[in-house]
């Protein structure tokens, strides 16, 4: 039975005063996250937004104490942290990654790759908004085909790869994906990976509107739409064992995607696309599900 | 307890003893040996510490300032570019004010790959906030070692600090080495006791957005920090002395006097050196010698010698000599020679050699280009 929105703690770790712009997503799904996670949870953040959005030294608007480290380094770091708590039999406190996906599929991907193979006892979440925004939306190895960026004008010519399959490859012992229009889809998976003991890897798609380019009321509406659409796949994986949930869950089980159209006239980072450009993304879209279909459809979970 | 052994074994004894509660590495020669004994002492049970076996040296310092600012006593050790890798790290350790302990043995830096000592590695590190030592003798690696943590750790000074000593002409030679024992290291440096940690109790966060009118004065408060740390590695250079009979302070003066001339070094050139000035002193030259043992803070204030001939194993490129240039313009006569780069030998020989040439009013690089 999932936990009912009216049931979640009402003890706010984000306070408030912090420095977000208006319809962040990161204030959202940290904010649900360290419901999930509690007063016993140290954050590690690299150099990102969320750098930004603690608030100006010597204020912080996070209740828990968090170390903010460089660029690439939040996985190693945590590492550290984790090694040092079981050293000084502090094991009840949990270290917590909360790094972009620049920090994460990019620059800090050697230090993620080297935690989880060393089985470090942490979790590392990467909340996904698919570009570099806090230097002002540069293309990122998560930015998708097509997307304007400041470092892509005419688009993207690449396609985004998939960081969460890079981890599987790890084969350690939780990762899972959300996104913030499912609060209570992202709060059952963090309850889920703070029990769990070893490397915990969560991928939270998070729509940035200055980066996107849509309007601040639309946040949870974009985050919704990626998912219905398929563009973006609610699942997890446990020791190895895949289950998609949600509405991704209803969307293997054969329910029909809403047309990627949709979603991507909404942004105005894909403003310019042709329908051949519109043509390709949705192939991938489709490539991605037909292989979802053969490795996973059909299963018991699915139906 | 007199040990023979290598400057690397006995730099991991140094650190076993330290009692670290965590240690993070990768390895790099000619550093390797010194991971690769405390990973026996960790497997062994000999020491209680948590080993994090990283994947690039980068990561080594990110796990000690992680581990650090939870309150854990760390240790590592790199050499050349794994140091230089970490140079990004090394700035952030230094500004968090996290007593890490760091044993970076020297070596030259590539291209073309060079295995040898040369100083450039850690000098290049030279306002990264790192107390720096230099050791000429096994010994004094192990001295310095523990020597570092309790300097370190004390609550006037909260800095890191690199005990630097040459690739293979100390890391790999055997050196006998007086060691306490466990109980007279324990009762010298005690529990760290650290001054910030991170801790759930008291949420608080470190290292986010500071406005230029807090920088200013964080940063420049770890430039006090270095000038209180004179005083404290003084303290505790002669409570050490004290405790195990072998006296220290930021540098070492060898028949200095009376001297006319005295000769400014480090790490091993300086065990050279003191050879040197016996040998010169016997045919009556008035000449000593001044072991640098710490790079930062730089001891510049206690280099008031008339005339003065420093031998730099190191380079800066379109100045020359770094420590050279260092004490230039104190008001002394000084004369610097570049010797050694990449590991080129500096006997004492070659060191009676300089003292002539300077005498001669020459300097430059030994013994190619000397004017």
């Amino acid at each position: 039975m999932m936990v009912a929105i009216k049931d979640l703690p009402l003890d706010e770790k984000i306070l408030k005063g912090h420095a977000a712009c208006p319809g962040c997503p990161i204030t959202i799904a940290l904010r649900i996250a360290l419901k999930a996670l509690g007063e016993k949870t140290m954050l590690v953040i690299p150099a990102s937004c969320s750098a930004v959005v603690q608030a100006l030294y010597p204020k912080t608007a996070f209740n828990v104490p968090t170390l903010n480290i460089a660029f690439e380094a939040s996985a190693a770091a945590a590492s550290g942290v984790s090694s040092a708590l079981k050293a000084l039999e502090k094991e009840d406190v949990l270290p917590v990654v909360w790094a972009g996906d620049g920090g994460s599929y990019d620059i800090g991907l050697q230090a993620l790759s080297g935690a989880l193979e060393r089985g470090t006892d942490f979790i590392y979440v990467c909340y996904n908004n698919q570009m570099y925004s806090n230097t002002g939306i540069q293309r990122s190895g998560a930015t998708p085909y097509g997307a304007w960026t400041t470092t892509t004008w005419k688009g993207k010519e690449e396609h985004q790869k998939e960081l969460a399959e890079i981890v599987m490859a790890h084969h350690i012992p939780y990762v899972a994906t959300a996104t913030i229009a499912y609060p209570t889809d992202l709060y059952e998976k963090m309850k889920k990976a703070k029990e769990m003991k070893g490397p915990r890897y969560i991928e939270i798609l998070a729509p940035c509107p200055p980066g996107w380019r849509f309007d601040m009321s639309k946040t949870v509406e974009m985050s919704r739409l990626a998912v219905e659409t398929g563009a973006w796949v609610l699942y997890e994986m446990v020791d190895g064992k895949m289950e998609f949930t949600g509405y991704s869950k209803r969307l293997l089980a054969g329910k029909k995607r809403k047309p990627i159209k949709d979603w991507l006239k909404m942004q105005g980072r894909f403003r310019h696309l042709t329908e051949e450009d519109i043509e390709e993304i949705k192939k991938e879209i489709d490539a991605k599900w037909d292989y979802y279909m053969k490795i996973y459809g059909g299963n018991e979970d699915g139906k | 307890m007199i040990v023979i052994d290598t400057g690397n074994h006995i730099a991991a004894l140094a650190a076993k003893m330290a009692k670290p509660h965590v240690i993070a590495a990768y390895p790099i020669t000619p550093q390797t040996t010194i991971v690769e004994r405390l990973a026996q002492y960790v497997e062994n049970g000999e020491m209680d510490a948590e080993f994090i076996r990283v994947e690039s040296e980068h990561s080594a310092m990110a796990a000690c300032i992680g581990a650090a600012s939870v309150g854990a006593r760390t240790f590592t050790a790199t050499s050349s570019h794994g140091l230089l890798l970490m140079h990004e790290m090394l700035h952030w350790a230094g500004l968090a004010r996290l007593p890490i302990v760091m044993v970076n043995v020297n070596r030259a830096l590539g291209p073309g790959w060079n295995i040898w000592s040369d100083l450039n590695d850690s000098l290049s590190q030279r306002d990264t906030g790192w107390i720096q030592f230099y050791a000429s003798s096994v010994q004094e690696a192990y001295d310095n070692i523990i020597q570092a943590y309790k300097i370190a750790e004390n609550e006037e000074v909260m800095l890191p600090a690199m005990i630097c000593y040459d690739g293979f002409i100390l890391s790999h030679t055997s050196m006998p080495a007086e060691i306490p024992e466990q109980h007279e290291v324990d009762k010298f440096l005690p529990e760290y006791k650290p001054a910030w940690k991170m801790d759930v109790e008291k949420p608080a966060t470190h290292g986010n957005i500071v406005p230029p009118e807090y920088y200013i004065q964080i940063r420049y408060d770890m430039h006090l920090a270095m000038e209180r740390a004179k005083k404290i590695i003084q303290e505790v250079g002669e409570e050490f002395g004290r405790k195990f009979g072998r006296e220290y302070g930021l540098i070492h003066e060898y028949r200095c006097d009376d001297a006319d001339y005295v000769m400014v070094t480090m790490s091993s050139i300086a065990a050279e050196g003191r050879v040197a000035v016996d040998r010169l002193r016997e045919k009556g030259e008035k000449v000593g010698l001044v072991n640098l043992r710490t790079f930062r803070p730089f001891p510049r204030e206690m280099l008031k010698y008339d005339k003065m001939i420093v031998i730099d194993r190191d380079i800066s490129p379109g100045l020359g000599g770094v420590v050279y240039n260092e004490i230039r313009g104190n008001g002394s006569e000084v004369y610097g020679f570049m010797a050694g780069l990449g590991g080129m030998d500096v006997s004492y020989k070659d060191i009676e050699r300089m003292y002539e040439l300077a005498k001669q009013g020459k300097e430059g690089l030994y013994p190619l280009e000397v004017k």
